[in-house]
């Protein structure tokens, strides 16, 4: 039984310390990028456009994952990307987890007009088509940085809601809840001290999964041109770009592709390997 | 009888959105000291008297007449915030189920000493202490231990334990069990039994029991009500009740419990459906009169 238990343990950590690796590699790569770039991310080259990864015929040294149609480094391009890539996922993941599960837990919890109000609001909200919604939105204000994360958080905070609110409602109706309010409990203390405790997991587990999701939008607005301007290099606008020219140069998409694909997939599993490893009622 | 210590006068509660009443004009006395058991089946309104007292009617049903008195003072009268304060100090839940009723992320000893400490203004040191001596009271092995474990580490029948103490920390003059052994195996319903008659007899609590098992009331209770449809139909003592009960409903209650000397014997069935609102004899249409004519 002992045996059996560490097992998992194990096979936890490896899910953990994997997507963990990855994404603090990352989070490395994204503050050192202006001096482990071996090129200027933005420096055109038109006579060495299209060049291939070092590996196949035709590659120049110092272009380690080839050029692009205007001969900028693909490297280079890829490592100077994860800062917007994770600042977009830091900052607009915890501002649509701070707003959505907020406004859950006040509506699983309390119920009543609160819950009202906030669900049909919710409700109303998912019935917009998401990515229009953005392109509206980042028409109206403009396009930047700023609004892209604004673009985020307005498109995603209902998920956080939902989920949060229905699992404040659970929580909400457990015995040890009653028990609170016989002993005198106020309301809001009951909610923080007894029932945020058991939401968190899975709120850490919605925040990782969200700051995956985050970028995935970007790169949807980067493919309608409504992401950060042209001049910072983004996975989003990389891949938008690339898609031009794939016949040609598959690698200008393939490799910020793979690179998204990875960081998406480490934010999701670190959020399932805590929430594994640290929720008590499941450890 | 003494004067009771608490005392239900006509209360009614019913649904807010279709005014179906779930309790019609209930009235219970229980003597300081005493215990009185409240049986029904499912469905009855047991669990909802409790919750009346205790102030955690579920939001979609409210209180829309009669009186409670708990030690000479009226609650529903009394503002909100003060009626949570008496209630929190002179009164405890026994909860159903011991799997829910304990926090799941928070460690045991917390979760007894929190509320001696932040709502009744006691000395840490003091409510670890009296947490540890009810601990033993309940007879849980190295309270120590526990004290630091999750409530998934222990077992259904150890957290029931841990829940009485919880419930006796306080020094409570009422305590509210709701059907506390009805989530335990037959074995260590026994025990729990015992437990809570010896806890209660030993601090003098005032205990209402709620319950759906005539057993159990014969074991723990000097008093008894039988509850129907949100209505009390019978109101007697033990002793009293098992020679002689009086209402057709009680003698068809005391009939389905089962015989081990006869297994064959079948269950006396209750005739009709229940009719939802019957103004003077809810149960009228059900006995067995009303089929001989």
């Amino acid at each position: 039984m002992r045996e059996h238990r560490k097992k998992t343990k194990q096979r936890l950590g490896i899910r953990l310390w994997l997507s963990g690796g990855w994404l603090l590699v990352l989070i490395a790569i994204a503050l050192l990028a202006p001096w482990i770039s071996p090129k200027n991310p933005l420096e055109q080259d038109l006579f060495a456009a299209r060049l291939p990864p070092f590996w196949m015929a035709g590659a120049e040294p110092g272009f380690w994952l080839g050029t692009d149609s205007l001969g900028r480094d693909v490297l280079s391009r890829i490592l100077e990307g994860s800062r917007i890539a994770l600042l977009v996922a830091f900052i607009a993941g915890t501002a649509t987890c701070l707003i959505g599960a907020t406004l859950g837990m006040i509506a699983g919890f309390y119920r009543g007009w609160a819950d009202r109000i906030i669900s049909r609001f919710v409700d109303i909200w998912m019935a917009f088509p998401p990515v229009l919604f953005a392109i509206l939105l980042v028409a109206v204000i403009g396009t930047g940085l700023t609004s892209i994360i604004i673009a985020i958080v307005v498109i995603d905070w209902t998920r956080f809601c939902r989920v949060v609110r229905a699992e404040a409602m659970t929580q909400g109706q457990m015995d040890y809840v009653a028990s609170a309010q016989v002993a005198g409990q106020k309301r809001f203390g009951i909610m923080i001290a007894e029932i945020l405790p058991n939401v968190i997991p899975t709120i850490v587990a919605l925040l990782t999964l969200e700051m995956g999701i985050a970028i995935i939008v970007e790169t949807i607005l980067s493919f309608v041109n409504l992401s950060i301007s042209s001049d910072a290099p983004t996975w989003g606008g990389m891949i938008a770009e690339g898609r031009t020219s794939i016949y040609q140069a598959w690698w200008v998409l393939i490799f910020p592709l793979i690179v998204l694909f990875l960081t998406v997939l480490s934010f999701s599993q670190f959020g399932e390997g805590l929430k594994d490893r640290y929720d008590p009622v499941l450890r | 009888m003494m004067k009771p210590f608490l005392s239900i006068k006509n209360l009614t509660v019913s649904l807010k959105s279709s005014k179906e009443p779930l309790l019609r004009s209930v009235s219970l006395d229980l003597a300081a000291g005493n215990v009185l058991g409240l049986v029904g089946e499912s469905g009855a309104g047991k669990s909802m008297i409790g919750k009346a007292i205790l102030g955690i009617l579920p939001q979609a049903v409210e209180i829309t007449a009669g009186e409670i008195w708990l030690n000479d003072q009226e609650l529903l009268r009394k503002p909100a915030k003060e009626r949570r304060k008496f209630i929190g100090a002179s009164t405890a839940l026994i909860p159903q189920d011991p799997l829910t009723a304990l926090n799941p992320s928070r460690r045991i000893g917390p979760q007894i000493t929190e509320r001696l400490v932040d709502i009744l203004d006691w000395k840490k040191d003091a409510a670890l202490a009296r947490a540890l001596e009810l601990l033993n009271e309940v007879q849980i092995p190295d309270p120590e231990r526990v004290m630091h474990s999750y409530p998934h580490e222990i077992s259904g029948g150890m957290r029931q334990r841990i829940l009485i103490a919880s419930a006796f920390a306080a020094n409570p003059k009422l305590i509210i069990a709701d059907e506390p052994t009805t989530a335990l195996d037959v074995t260590v319903q026994k025990q729990i039994l015992h437990l809570i008659a010896d806890l209660q007899a030993r601090h003098q609590t005032s205990l209402l029991f709620v319950t759906h098992d005539l057993g159990v009331v014969s074991k723990v209770c000097q008093h008894l009500s039988v509850l129907y449809a949100g209505k009390v139909i019978e109101a007697s003592e033990i002793r009293d009740f098992f020679k002689n009960p009086k209402h057709p409903y009680s003698r068809a209650l005391l009939a389905a419990t089962p015989k081990y000397n006869d297994p064959a014997s079948s269950l006396t069935p209750v005739p009709e459906e229940v009719i939802a609102e019957v103004e003077a004899e809810i149960f009228a249409p059900r006995t067995e009169c009303s089929h001989v004519n």
